[in-house]
C-alpha cells in the first residue's frame, strides 16, 4: 500500500507542475503540450488506482483517454497551423 | 518477486512522468519542453503499464497493458512532430541561446542534389542554385 501511496504522491506533484505550465504558458503551443502531459499523467493516475484497488475495469477508460489525448493535441496542432498562415 | 518487480515499474514510472512534468515547468523553450515530456512520458507510460500487467497477472491486463504501450509508442513522436512544424512554421521564435537551426540553415543553403557528379567550380556563373522550396 505504500508504493501505491508514494506513487500517487509523485503523480499529484506532477499534476500540479502541467497546472503551472497550463496557466503561465506564454504561447497557445505551450498550453497545448502541457494539456497532452495532463492527459497522459492522468492515465498514470487510473493505472495507479487500478493496483490499488486490484480492480483493472478502468483500464479501457486509460486507453480511450490515451487515444482522444491525441486526437486533440492533433486538432490543436492543425488549428495552430491554419491560424497562423491565415 | 514479481510484486517487487512491479513496484520498483510503477515507482519508476511515476518518477519518470514527475520528470517530464518538471521539464515542462523548467525548460526555456516550447521545442526542448515537446523534447523532454515526449520521451519521459514514453518511458514513464511504458513503465506504468508493465508494472500493471505484473501485478495483475491476468491476460485480458496483459494485452491492454500492451495496446497502451503500443498506443504511446506510436502517438507521442507524431503529436510531437506535429506540434514542433506548426509552432516553426507559424514563427514561434527558438530559445536565444540555441545555436543550430537546420531547416533555415537548409532553406538558405541548399545541399548538392544527389545523384549527379558535383559540379565544377571552373565558371561557377552556370550553375543556377536550386531555388527552396515554397510553403
Amino acid at each position: 500500500m505504500t508504493v501505491v501511496g508514494v506513487c500517487f504522491a509523485i503523480l499529484c506533484a506532477a499534476l500540479l507542475l502541467a497546472f503551472v505550465r497550463l496557466v503561465k504558458g506564454p504561447t497557445v503551443a505551450d498550453r497545448v503540450v502541457a494539456l497532452d502531459l495532463l492527459a497522459v499523467i492522468s492515465v498514470g493516475v487510473i493505472i495507479i488506482h487500478d493496483v490499488a484497488t486490484e480492480l483493472p475495469v478502468f483500464l479501457d477508460a486509460a486507453i480511450v483517454l490515451a487515444l482522444v489525448g491525441f486526437a486533440g493535441t492533433i486538432a490543436f496542432a492543425r488549428y495552430l497551423e491554419r491560424r497562423g498562415r491565415s | 518477486m514479481t510484486g517487487l518487480a512491479s513496484s520498483i515499474l510503477l515507482l519508476t514510472g511515476c518518477t519518470f512522468l514527475l520528470l517530464a512534468a518538471l521539464g515542462i515547468v523548467r525548460m526555456p523553450d516550447l521545442y526542448i519542453r515537446m523534447s523532454s515530456s515526449s520521451k519521459a512520458v514514453t518511458l514513464g507510460a511504458g513503465c506504468l503499464a508493465v508494472g500493471l500487467a505484473l501485478h495483475m497477472n491476468d491476460a485480458g491486463v496483459t494485452t491492454r497493458s500492451i495496446l497502451l504501450i503500443l498506443l504511446f509508442l506510436l502517438k507521442a513522436p507524431v503529436a510531437a512532430h506535429m506540434l514542433g512544424r506548426s509552432a516553426y512554421l507559424t514563427g514561434l521564435p527558438l530559445w536565444e541561446a540555441t545555436t543550430i537551426d537546420e531547416v533555415t540553415a537548409r532553406a538558405e543553403n541548399p545541399p548538392e542534389p544527389r545523384g549527379e557528379p558535383p559540379a565544377t567550380a571552373a565558371d561557377p556563373t552556370e550553375i543556377d542554385p536550386p531555388t527552396p522550396p515554397q510553403s
